[in-house]
């Protein structure tokens, strides 16, 4: 059956009738069984859950119906998305034993099209990092660069996938930690525009930022998937009534005459050298498939981490302020109600979420509200603005997804200012809201996996997936 | 020095976070090198530019700002309160909050 990694092979098969959607969960869950106490890209299985959902789908193809889009596809769900009964943990000691009484939309929507959730990803604690070297439970091994970290936040996620341990999975992004695991891990891995995809039940970390979109094995299960989540939620009031197009569908259009902007300041100094003959040549790939190719400019890009880190961190250190050690999780007894307040937290939180609460914390503060949170929400507009302006020139933007390849575990984690830096490539998008793809573009010395990131404007989901499609098919994985 | 020893304490009061010296002389270092990178905003004039807070456009949220004021039956209480550290239904319960 190790065949069966793509929608349409899995849908296809099931409903040939030559072979069952149990059988599909169940060879999935022995793969899983024999490869994630290596990768540990699970951290909770959910076999009952997943088995009622595939006999669901096998009595629909034994009475004859009509099959749901992702019919006994099995999914991975990234653990800081909310799962009814199923342990929801965002990789943090905090929620070591939180059970959530919803599903999210995300979800639901997946069940709903006859996805078959396996379980539940590993990922940095409360998606907060680049490594997943900051999860509670460990971190993952990264299966198409052994040695090397999966990329984060969605490290879980990635793995997941790229191991063959899901045919598709959600991650989530705020400031590149969809695309950035998707490149490490060399698979395509897209969040759509903000507001494209209901946020209901997902654990916030930063509200202006936080994105739900999908890992798969090509770029047309990308879409498949994105198609299913995207749409407006009732109860998410910052999900969009925006037309949600047949990114599937449009795959297949040409992308010869599409303009394509390739911005000089992703160029400068800071990029690992064999990334930067990969990425250079994706770009000619794209002139070669008929793309008018030409430079633009984002003036603003070498700000935008400096923004990132002043937004993030504000809005982390409120939705965190939840943890209180009353509601969930486990709790640390103290004298006081502030005290027990403060050993909980103290004692719950790992290195990576403390940092930023008390960064956060301090950027909101008096005195310092001004200087640091007000200056950065001004900055994200004129980053904002320079994406307006470049988008009045070209249909999408191609740069690199991350400035380094996959690195060795511990070499960066003790050296949080390095780590954020290399976020550059794709905080900006998350800044300006826009839907941004990492497609494989080859291997570094045959090995290390390089992404090439496409990004649109807002809402502009279908031409980035159809150029990310077109790319694919050109051999842009074997560059 | 951007950020002071008292200026973490101060924070992690706000926070309600408890950190060990190990921690607070450590936070403090590497925050103070992100607060001297952050800096570098300053280098910009927005004294003209409008905040973001953030990216929708209100035609993109018209329809999602209002809708009617529905009660709807959320019946979780008693799965909710059953992963809490110290729950005595229908409450949570805390520790001691106002002295006599």
């Amino acid at each position: 059956m190790s065949e069966l990694t793509t929608i349409n092979a899995v849908r296809d098969t099931i409903a040939a009738k030559k072979v069952s959607a149990r059988e599909v969960a169940a060879d999935y869950f022995k793969r899983i069984s024999a490869r994630n106490g290596e990768l540990n890209a699970y951290l909770t299985l959910c076999e009952e859950r997943a088995y009622r959902q595939a006999d669901r789908v096998d009595a629909m193809v034994a009475a004859g119906k009509p099959l749901p889009p992702l019919a006994g596809v099995p999914v991975a769900v990234k653990d800081v998305i909310s799962t009814r009964g199923i342990r929801t943990t965002c990789s943090s000691k905090i929620l070591t034993n939180y059970v959530p009484p919803y599903d999210a939309t995300a979800v639901t929507r997946l069940e709903t099209a006859g996805a078959v959730i396996l379980g539940k990803t590993n990922c940095d604690e409360f998606a907060m990092g680049s490594s997943n070297e900051n999860s509670a439970y460990g971190p993952v091994q990264n299966p198409a660069a052994p040695g090397c970290v999966p990329g984060g936040s969605s490290g879980g996620s990635a793995a997941a996938v790229a191991a063959d341990l899901a045919v598709a999975s959600l991650g989530t992004d705020t400031g590149g930690s969809i695309r950035q695991p998707g490149s490490f891990c060399g698979i395509p891995a897209m969040m759509g525009s903000y507001g494209r995809v209901s946020r209901y039940g997902l654990i916030a970390f930063a509200s202006s930022l936080d994105r739900i979109g999908a890992f798969a094995h090509c770029v047309a299960d990308v879409a498949a998937v994105l198609k299913i989540l995207a749409g407006r939620d009732p109860n998410d009031s910052t999900s969009t009534t925006a037309p949600v197009e047949d990114y599937v569908a449009g795959l297949g259009k040409p992308v010869a005459g599409m303009k394509i902007g390739i911005p000089k300041e992703y160029f400068g100094a800071g990029m690992d050298a064999g990334v930067r003959e990969k990425v250079t040549a994706g770009i000619e790939l794209l002139r070669k498939l008929g793309c008018d190719v030409r430079e633009i400019q984002l003036p603003h890009t070498d700000y935008a981490i400096a923004t990132y880190y002043i937004i993030a961190t504000a809005e982390a250190s409120s939705n965190l302020a939840r943890y209180d050690g009353v509601r969930y999780g486990p709790r640390v007894e103290g004298d006081s109600l502030s005290a027990m307040y403060r050993k909980t937290r103290g004692a719950g939180f790992g290195a990576e979420v403390k940092r930023r609460i008390v960064l956060g914390t301090y950027v909101l503060s008096a005195g310092y509200y001004d200087a640091y949170y007000l200056k950065g929400q001004k900055v994200r507009a004129l980053i904002a603005e320079d994406f307006r302006n470049a988008f009045a020139q070209v249909d999408a933007i191609v740069t690199p997804v991350s400035p380094v390849p996959p690195f060795k575990f511990g070499e960066r984690v003790d050296d949080p200012l390095q780590m954020y830096l290399a976020d550059i490539y794709t905080v900006t998008a998350s800044l300006a809201g826009l839907p941004g793809i990492s497609v494989p573009c080859g291997r570094i010395g045959g090995k290390l996996p390089v992404g090439l990131q496409m990004i649109g404007p807002a809402f502009g989901e279908a031409p980035v997936l159809r150029l990310a499609h077109a790319f694919e098919k050109a051999g842009g994985a074997t560059l | 020095m951007k950020i002071s020893r008292e200026d973490v304490l101060r924070v992690a009061e706000l926070g309600c976070l408890e950190l060990s010296e190990a921690e607070l002389e450590r936070y403090r270092a590497q925050i103070d090198e992100i607060l001297e990178y952050i800096d570098k905003l300053n280098e910009l004039d927005t004294a003209n530019v409008e905040p973001m807070a953030q990216v929708l456009t209100e035609v993109q949220t018209a329809d999602a700002t209002l809708r009617e004021d529905l009660v709807v039956p959320c019946a979780v209480a008693d799965e909710v309160l059953q992963h809490a550290p110290d729950p005595e239904p229908p409450y949570f319960r805390v520790p001691k909050v106002i002295e006599r």
